[in-house]
């Protein structure tokens, strides 16, 4: 500082400090921006545009923008006048052969089957041959145009917004006088679906609990150098590719694979038994795979408690199973929902394992997701269901953070 | 600013990337299912195409997914030149404008193909066949129709059939004693997809799915299943490496599988020179050689041995009691059969 | 330790869960071992018994187009995306450990949440909107995704480097007349390094082993390893895919063998500066 200090004297000290500090943060914020603006645009945008396409609803009122307009402040209790038929054969002719009329078709296809052709049939055949009206002739052609719930259908999907793909991901429906109720029996899944998600989920973090809680302790009670050499054990497997997992497991579960050599050999089963393509593979390989998250976390805080406790409360007399119950077992229940929920968390949102070791019965929501994204490019409803299991997801880790503390604890743990 | 510079680093080399992508603009991407299918592709026209022009062929496989192709077709940035294609997704994709109109006078004389193979978006190049394929060694007896399928009794053992709704909903009416001819006029009901379903909930826990072509030998040469509804390609060149695995042709289903252009494709002269080397018949003969699939150009028909055209789909013996495969069934219900078919299958 | 005098059941009991433990960790370690050996196998079936040995599969590998193009294109994409992720994370997490801010808790868990969100929704949702500005079946549009998903573990890793800093060092560089620039490369950056690196290769993992994004994203020219891997198990599990899981296998204990490394290197420098 070379300035002589009766000038700095002049501006209180607090405020010298306070631009200082505001300096550091602009400085230091200029280090985080970088990374937020590319996140930002790699990531939450189009997590943000696909989250929108769940409720978008482009197609009919892009294709028969006539038709909706007549639509408009129709009651829906009776077929509409006759100037709605006249511009629904206006807006069909001058669709025909357009990807519009075809888009719309699909789209109006996924509430009523059959009205693809319906639309796409009736664009073929305008314009209208005979002189009757454009009612009398469309009725002809097809009675569905005499129909009130088709077009109740039309006036539904006028709207740019629709609650469609949400419902349906739900099992939902709208019928045709627009009251929500449960789909058809054969058409509702997804309920099950997210309860299977859930239900495997859940099974895969017990399980790995039940192995991971055991082998952390040990690696805790260790001494360095030993937990050390068997921390390789837990971390190899970490590091190798999961495709390459997968593929040891279909070698080692398949009908002629090792364990069904060995479980042959030790007789426990005369045939070999079904253990891969079914759940029990999906289970093995995912408990595989996650069972490092559990462990290192649970090792963690193990690692933090003294032993001395449990020697305390042994010396007082407190047998051994009930010490480590009543004293160790309780300071490491931060470690095991940790562990837990990160393991929860991951399981949810799988899909290369099941999709590789499972049969369809083993899929979960991420496979319907990739399904309706690529089979049927139907990317409303791909998008409702990553809707729901964005937001179970986050929800869990809004849990996971606040039990974590901060942020950097859920780091990779070495 | 250090993290800027190593930014515009970062960004000149992916620039560099993306123009060395841009450098290899001759070549013609080739989009097809992958598999034995692709290898006989490659002898019977890759090699001359490329002989024949200088233009290199980048191949790449898909499962038939339609998404890529429209997201590449909406954004305008259509890095495939040609894509192999089943005749619904073809028909609705024309309809949806994600296919060129072909103009013919580009592919050859439309006169020379099967009506089937003509059409507007696409230009059939062989027709295939599922069929009902069996490992001899496991099965005693040998089954005859699709209701031996079902029939878990006589014929004990795993089944595998394709995880989709298309064919399998077929077969399963015929199982359940559906005439060939009707099974389209029955499945275009809902009593007849209820129906199917219903069949098929008999056999369910025995039916080992597959997705990919190349799988139903394996299943069915490693005893994984026991009977598969399979390509008849595939099963050929299974028996070609010595495998004992048997075809019935009762009720088998052909179709015409083409090639099309997906709309806004970069490099379309070339493109057309490629479906101009399809139906040439010399090359559909080399193809037939290779996997047996049968020909769409007439001409090629009387220079196909007779050994291998007895195995062709379009042999009059196979084709007998064959079924039609319905595009326009598949282009209006596709979409939603499809949907019902996982809903189930996942259950 | 076991002592002498201890009674049955607490021998059994000792006994009993060390061998329990022994089967966890071959649990863990069994599946990534099997496959090595069938990959010198001369037969073509994945199966033991072995019918000999042979190196076929490996020179399949490398003189098959498809595999070495799938090798090549990874070793574009996985670079490119760690050092993306170094570059932008490691300043990142400088500033967050350096100020306080409303919101911070918030934007941290932003940043990391590339860990948690299921990566089939990134796949779809980057693929639906990268298409349409020529992002998708392109090499950058790949780079950055898989750099998105890497950067969580830069951030956690140096954040958590950072956290053991002593800020007067830099403050001792600046006063003895260090520019900033000079102070961050000949103090921060030597003793944040090993958080950078194994951050950094956490980041390489993820996306070494990156299969989902990469099936929406990528055209059949960026096809990596792993998504050529994905094909070839759900079509047929041959010897070849024995032989790439074990060049994977020894790229990943490669890894691991260097971040173990690291990880001493630092707790040495550490202790040094303690001192």
């Amino acid at each position: 500082m070379s300035e002589p200090i009766a000038e700095t004297a002049a501006v209180p000290l607090k405020r010298l400090l306070q631009r200082a500090e505001r300096m550091k943060k602009l400085r230091y914020g200029a280090l985080i921006a970088p990374l937020a603006v590319f996140l930002l645009l790699t990531f939450l945008w189009p997590i943000a545009a696909l989250l929108l396409k769940s409720v978008d609803n482009p197609e009919v009122a892009a294709a028969l923008p006539q038709t909706v307009h007549q639509l408009s402040g129709w009651p829906g209790k009776e077929l509409p006048h006759e100037g709605a038929y006249a511009a629904l054969v206006s807006d069909l002719s001058l669709g025909k052969g357009s990807k519009t009329l075809a888009e719309a078709a699909k789209r109006l296809n996924m509430e009523e089957p059959g009205l693809r052709s319906l639309l796409m049939n009736t664009a073929r055949k305008l314009p209208l041959a005979s002189d009757a009206g454009p009612r009398e002739s469309l009725v002809a052609m097809d009675e569905r145009w005499g129909e009130l719930c088709t077009w109740q259908l039309i006036a539904r999907n006028a709207s740019q917004k629709t609650d469609y793909y949400l419902l349906a991901a739900l099992d939902l429906t709208r019928d045709a006088s627009g009251e929500i109720s449960r789909g058809e029996q054969g058409d509702s899944v997804f309920t099950e679906i997210f309860g299977r998600t859930i239900w495997m989920s859940f099974v895969v973090t017990v399980y790995c609990l039940l192995l991971g809680f055991p082998l952390a302790y040990l690696l805790a009670s260790l001494s360095k150098r030993s937990s050390n050499l068997l921390m390789v054990f837990v971390l190899l497997p970490f590091w190798t590719s999961i495709l390459v997992r997968v593929a040891a497991w279909i070698v080692l579960l398949q009908q002629g694979g090792l364990i069904n050599h060995v479980l042959i050999a030790l007789g426990i089963t005369d045939e070999p038994l079904q253990l891969v393509f079914n759940r029990v593979g999906v289970y093995v390989a995912m408990v595989h795979i996650l069972l490092p998250f559990m462990v290192l976390p649970l090792y963690s805080v193990m690692k933090g408690i003294s032993p001395t406790y449990m020697r305390a409360a042994m010396s007082l007399g407190c047998p051994p199973f009930k010490s480590f119950w009543k004293v160790y077992f309780p300071m490491t229940v931060p470690g095991i929902a940790a562990g837990g929920l990160l393991v929860f968390i991951l399981s949810m949102g799988y899909y290369i394992t099941p999709a590789l070791l499972g049969s369809p019965k083993e899929q979960m929501v991420s496979y319907f997701v990739a399904f309706y994204t690529n089979e049927t490019t139907n990317w409303g409803m791909a998008a409702a269901l990553s809707a729901l299991l964005l937001a179970a997801t986050l929800l869990l880790y809004v849990v996971y953070n606040r039990l974590v503390g901060s942020a950097t604890n859920g780091a990779p743990q070495r | 600013m250090i993290q800027l510079k190593s930014l515009n680093k970062l960004a000149a080399i992916a620039a560099a990337l993306s123009v060395a992508g841009a450098a290899q603009a001759a070549d013609l991407t080739v989009i097809s299912f992958g598999g034995t299918n692709q290898k006989a592709q490659v002898k019977a026209y890759y090699e001359p195409f490329m002989r024949s022009t200088g233009i290199k062929i980048i191949p790449g496989e898909y499962n038939g997914e339609q998404a890529k192709i429209k997201a590449m077709v909406e954004a305008g940035n259509v890095s495939w030149d040609v894509v192999e294609l089943e005749s619904p997704e073809m028909a609705r994709g024309c309809e949806e404008g994600l296919y060129e109109k072909l103009d013919y006078s580009k592919i050859g004389n439309k006169k020379d193909f099967l009506p089937a193979a003509v059409n507007e978006c696409g230009i059939g190049f062989f027709v295939w066949s599922t069929v009902l394929a069996y490992n001899a060694d496991k099965l005693k007896q040998a089954p005859t129709s699709w209701s031996d399928f079902w029939d878990m009794k006589k014929f004990p053992g795993k089944r595998g059939m394709r995880k989709g709704a298309k064919f399998t909903l077929e077969f399963a009416l015929m199982a359940d004693g559906v005439a060939p001819a009707d099974v389209y006029k029955v499945l275009a009901t809902k009593a007849g997809v209820d129906r199917a379903f219903k069949k098929l909930d008999q056999i369910k826990p025995h039916i080992q799915w597959w997705e990919a072509g190349a799988q139903p030998p394996q299943l069915l040469a490693a005893g994984d299943v026991v009977m598969s509804s399979a390509y008849n390609g595939r099963i050929a060149t299974a028996q070609k490496e010595g495998r004992n695995l048997k075809i019935v042709w009762t009720g088998n289903i052909y179709d015409v599988e083409s090639y099309g252009i997906p709309k806004g494709a970069a490099k379309r002269e070339e493109a057309y020179k490629f479906l101009a080397t399809l139906v040439k018949p010399e090359n559909q003969v080399v193809f037939s050689g290779e996997i047996p699939y049968g020909p769409t150009n007439v001409k090629a028909n009387p220079q196909i041995s007779a050994a291998i055209a007895a195995e062709l789909p379009t042999s009059a013996s196979n084709i007998k009691t064959a079924v039609a495969s319905n595009t326009m069934f598949w282009v209006e219900h596709g979409e939603d059969l499809e949907q019902r078919f996982n809903a189930w299958a996942a259950r | 330790m076991l002592p002498p005098y201890a009674s049955l059941p607490e021998k059994l009991w000792y006994y009993g869960f060390r061998v329990f433990c022994g089967l966890v960790l071959l649990f863990l370690v069994l599946p990534v071992l099997v496959i090595i050996p069938l990959s010198f196998n001369s037969d073509s079936i994945l199966m033991y018994p072995m019918s000999g040995f042979s190196l076929r599969w490996y020179e399949e590998f490398f003189y098959s187009e498809v595999w070495t193009h799938a090798l090549k294109n990874s070793l574009i994409v996985s670079p490119f995306a760690t050092l993306l992720a170094m570059a932008l994370g490691t300043p990142a997490a400088i500033g967050l450990t350096r100020i306080d801010f409303p919101g911070k808790a918030l934007l941290m868990a932003v940043l990391i949440s590339p860990m948690v969100v299921p990566v089939v929704i990134v796949g779809v949702a980057t693929y639906l909107v990268f298409a349409p500005i020529g992002l998708s079946g392109s090499y950058l549009g790949l780079i950055m995704v898989h750099a998105a998903l890497g950067v969580p573990f830069v951030v956690t890793t140096v954040c958590a480097t950072l956290q053991g800093f002593d800020y007067n060092l830099v403050r001792a560089a600046t006063s003895l007349g260090a520019s900033p620039l000079t102070a961050f490369f000949r103090v921060t950056l030597p003793l944040v390094a090993p958080g950078v690196i194994s951050g950094g290769l956490f980041a390489f993992g993820t996306s070494f082993d990156e299969v989902v994004v990469t099936l929406f994203l990528a055209g059949p020219q960026q096809t990596t390893l792993p998504r050529q891997m994905f094909a070839g198990i759900r079509e047929n599990i041959s010897p070849t895919i024995a032989a790439v899981a074990t060049i994977l296998t020894v790229i990943s204990v490669l890894m691991l063998l260097t971040l173990e490394w690291l990880r001493g290197r630092n707790e040495r420098l550490r202790t040094a500066v303690a001192e």
